[in-house]
């Protein structure tokens, strides 16, 4: 079996609260898999749930062919968690903590340590109480790291870095791929997902409500066409699939849905194109169209 | 005036989130001292019964040490101010917890830093931090006063006595304060004022047990502690003793005010040194984890129980000076809860006393569970190859050998200092050692119930505290009271064999480790169905 996270109709509740909501989600092996989704989607719940911390309340979730509230201890020494509120034992050294929790997920590479400590530019000796919230996220990612697992789970790992840690980070995370880890990689950080992540999965509300190459969700998507035309067709915003249509003069702004990009094409064509300018949608479109979306209907269902 | 701008902002967020510990707190206090007046009204109505009562106790240094003195036993007013004296401690510990809780704590989990971006002045959370404290100081001062006018008791002893107690509050919030801004966690904050407290009270008990005129006897002017007991409520006041509280206040609140403004927040006084860049290799499993957490705690613990222990092996023997045939004071025995010969009942007693102090050592090592829940770092220890039980177990264990410990070191401390002064070192400190020992179990069922309640209803561990409160009261004064036995039933020290001196039984003894053992094994199996955090 090639999943390393295979998760269907999953729900958990705390209280009132529906956290999740019948989520599906497939990490594939090798894969760097991007988890998207607003603040309170249920990203963490998700990840809490794989680390066996949570117990479902229905559906399945199977972590590397293992139940993760039964296996813990089998599982736990194939995976790494860096969770995305780094709290550390004040009174221990940065670099005791990295040892401790290496030893506890069943050993480390010292060599490997060494080279991270160095890429991060993190000092070990520090007592946990006097790092920095960036500084105590290295910590975590460095113990992460350098243990010898096949999966990372990632919450939001990249909080509190700066760019050029974030850029030491994406290297090590493009590293860990090519050596065959599979990565869930919790984030909101756009250019971090684009530039890691094979797949993602956009969670809302509890559910996924998008998941895919970026590419295809891409596809899925809109156009923006902007055309300068000989004289406005009639009828443009009652096509289907058409939106935002804005009219200046005899230039013609809309957006379009993938599917129906042909058919606005043909149309317009027939107007007398003078210019025409097509521009597929930028990442951030795509996100903020699923953050921001439908919020009434997913809480009163 | 900006440095203190913000001020009633937090005092009111303050009183928010203490409503229901303070009114605990104050409430609590309150009906000790009310309920004992009342008591003493019944048990002792007339003046010469209360000055044969008088007399047995201010003859004994060990009940000097163990009390303090007694100024005046004419009056219903006179014995409580002095059976009340460890209200006195108990007052000064929530002085200190309530400042700790409103500024280092506040710091140390990042709180402050939000609340200080706001418009809040530098000195505002010390300031608003000492006004909560003074005010429920306050407030405990006007319903004692009140409570004691209440049941006819003269007016100035009453308002002397509550201000006996608000003193306390006050003094030990100012050490409090002080120690917030020196050490860098609350842990340490809390720690470092707890020792000045138990300092002040050994200092006071060294200097009441010595004869008057005793050179010792000044020992009790070191600690604030003995000054408001020399305030002598209902004993002709002495109000000037008023004004050196006000000066000690003055002084140490004023360097903790000093300290704000020379430190960074977020920062102690004492900076921190580099640690290790590799871990030690006992750093491997959740017991070294666990041990590396605690280990300096129960040094402290320990050193504390050494150093009481031996004040109290010091003045052990002074018991027998007394003439063994008073009654009253047979029966002062019997209410501290010994039976047979006075000093073995006596040092029993204190056996009693330490296990019950050892208990709020078991329960917060227990409980350290809960604050690495709490605190997120448990998931991470969780989220590696190590299962949910042995985590538990690492603390419990300590929590176990821990107070184990404390009471092999407390007894035998008593043993080797009272041996010493007898001449019977080889004979006492096995024997004390045992009757430290015997409270094992009746601390390990409050530990029990806090594991318990950590795993079943975790939301709820604090209840643990509450319980220890309820255990203090019922075996320290319910006999005064003259409580029914099933009410003192309730409390695991009831059962505990008073050694040494009364006779060793083990049933009792298997009845609270199984107790113990059942809240135990609840607490793993709440905690290995229930959600982490």
């Amino acid at each position: 079996m090639n999943a390393v996270i295979d998760i269907s109709g999953l729900s958990k509740s705390f209280g009132r609260t529906r956290a999740l909501d019948g989520l599906d989600l497939t990490v594939q092996r090798d894969e760097v898999h991007g988890f998207l989704g607003p603040n309170g989607a249920g990203k963490s719940t998700t990840i809490r749930i794989l680390l066996g911390l949570l117990r479902a309340d229905a559906g399945s979730a199977r972590v590397l062919g293992g139940d993760p509230w039964r296996d813990v201890a089998a599982l736990h020494r194939r995976l790494a968690y860096v969770p995305g509120d780094v709290t550390l034992w004040p009174t221990l050294s940065g670099g005791e903590i990295i040892d401790l929790l290496g030893r506890l997920r069943g050993g480390l590479d010292t060599r490997r340590r060494a080279e991270l400590l160095e890429r991060f530019e993190l000092d070990p000796t520090k007592k946990a109480r006097t790092y920095s919230k960036g500084n105590r996220q290295k910590v975590a990612l460095v113990a992460a790291l350098s243990s010898d697992v096949e999966l990372l789970l990632l919450d939001e790992p990249t909080a509190g870095l700066d760019p050029l840690m974030e850029a030491a980070f994406r290297d090590c995370i493009a590293e860990e791929r090519k050596r065959g880890r599979s990565v869930l990689l919790s984030s909101h950080i756009l250019a971090e997902v684009e530039a890691l992540c094979d797949r993602v999965s956009i969670i809302r509300s509890g559910r996924i409500v998008e998941s895919g190459t970026l590419a295809d969700l891409r596809h899925l998507t809109r156009t923006s066409v902007t055309a300068e035309l000989a004289h406005v067709p009639a009828g443009l915003a009652d096509m289907p699939g058409v939106h935002n249509v804005g009219v200046d003069g005899m230039l013609v702004r809309c957006e379009v849905d993938n599917e129906r990009l042909d058919d606005l094409l043909r149309v317009v064509s027939q107007a007398g194109v003078r210019s025409l300018i097509s521009q597929p949608p930028t990442l951030e479109q795509l996100f903020l169209r699923h953050y921001e979306a439908e919020p009434a209907t997913a809480v009163s269902s | 005036m900006t440095a203190v701008r913000g001020t009633p902002t937090l005092v009111r967020l303050a009183l928010r989130l203490d409503r229901v510990k303070l009114t605990v707190w104050i409430l609590g206090l309150t009906v000790v001292v009310i309920a004992m007046a009342s008591a003493f009204q019944g048990l002792y109505p007339t003046v010469p019964s209360r000055q044969a009562f008088g007399l047995a106790v201010s003859t004994n240094p060990s009940l000097r040490a163990l009390i303090g003195p007694l100024f005046d036993a004419t009056s219903i007013g006179g014995l409580v101010a002095w059976r009340a004296g460890p209200v006195l401690v108990l007052a000064g510990l929530m002085g200190m917890q309530t400042v700790v809780r409103h500024t280092r704590l506040e710091e140390e989990t990042g709180r402050h830093e939000l609340v200080g971006s706001g418009v809040v002045g530098r000195y505002a959370a010390l300031t608003a931090a000492l006004a909560t404290a003074f005010g429920a100081g306050l407030g405990t001062a006007a319903l004692i006063a009140g409570g004691l006018v209440a049941l006819g008791l003269e007016a100035a002893g009453s308002v002397a006595f509550g201000l006996a107690v608000a003193c306390n509050v006050w003094a030990f919030a100012a050490v409090a304060a002080l120690t917030a801004q020196s050490t860098s966690s609350a842990r340490a904050a809390n720690g470092v004022a707890g020792a000045v407290l138990g300092l002040s009270y050994l200092l006071r008990a060294l200097g009441d047990s010595a004869a008057t005129g005793d050179a010792l006897a000044r020992l009790s002017w070191l600690s604030p502690i003995g000054w408001t007991q020399q305030l002598r409520p209902f004993a002709d006041e002495r109000w000037w003793v008023l004004g050196l509280i006000a000066a000690f206040v003055v002084v140490v609140a004023g360097i903790a005010y000093a300290l704000v403004s020379r430190r960074d927040v977020d920062a102690g006084l004492l900076t921190d040194r580099p640690g290790p860049a590799t871990a030690d290799p006992s750093l491997r499993s959740p017991l070294g984890l666990a041990w590396r957490l605690q280990r300096g705690a129960l040094l402290w613990w320990t050193i504390g129980f050494a150093i009481a222990g031996l004040a109290i092996g010091g003045v052990a023997d002074g018991v027998g000076d007394i003439v063994g045939d008073n009654p009253q004071l047979a029966d002062v025995f019997e209410q501290l809860g010994g039976a047979e010969a006075l000093v073995d009942a006596f040092i029993a007693a204190v056996m009693g006393i330490l296990g019950l102090i050892a208990a709020v050592y078991a329960v917060q090592a227990t409980l350290r569970l809960r604050a690495e829940e709490v605190g997120l770092r448990a998931e991470q220890v969780l989220a590696t190859s190590v299962t949910r039980a042995p985590w538990v177990a690492s603390h419990l264990l300590l929590a176990i050998a821990g107070t184990a410990l404390l009471l092999a070191v407390g007894g035998g401390a008593v043993g080797l200092m009272h041996g010493v002064r007898t001449g019977d070192v080889s004979g006492q400190v096995p024997a004390v050692i045992g009757g430290g020992l015997a409270q094992l179990p009746a601390a390990l069922v409050l530990a029990g119930v806090a594991l318990a309640l950590f795993g079943v209803l975790p939301r709820l561990v604090t209840v643990s505290w509450a319980l220890i409160a309820m255990t203090l009261l019922i075996s320290q004064i319910g006999p005064v009271l003259q409580l029914d036995q099933w009410v003192l039933n309730i409390a695991p020290f009831t059962h505990v064999p008073r050694l040494p001196g009364a006779e060793m039984t083990w049933t009792p003894l298997l009845w609270l480790s199984a107790v113990a053992a059942v809240s135990i094994a609840l607490g793993f199996a709440g905690f290995r169905r229930r959600d982490i955090g």
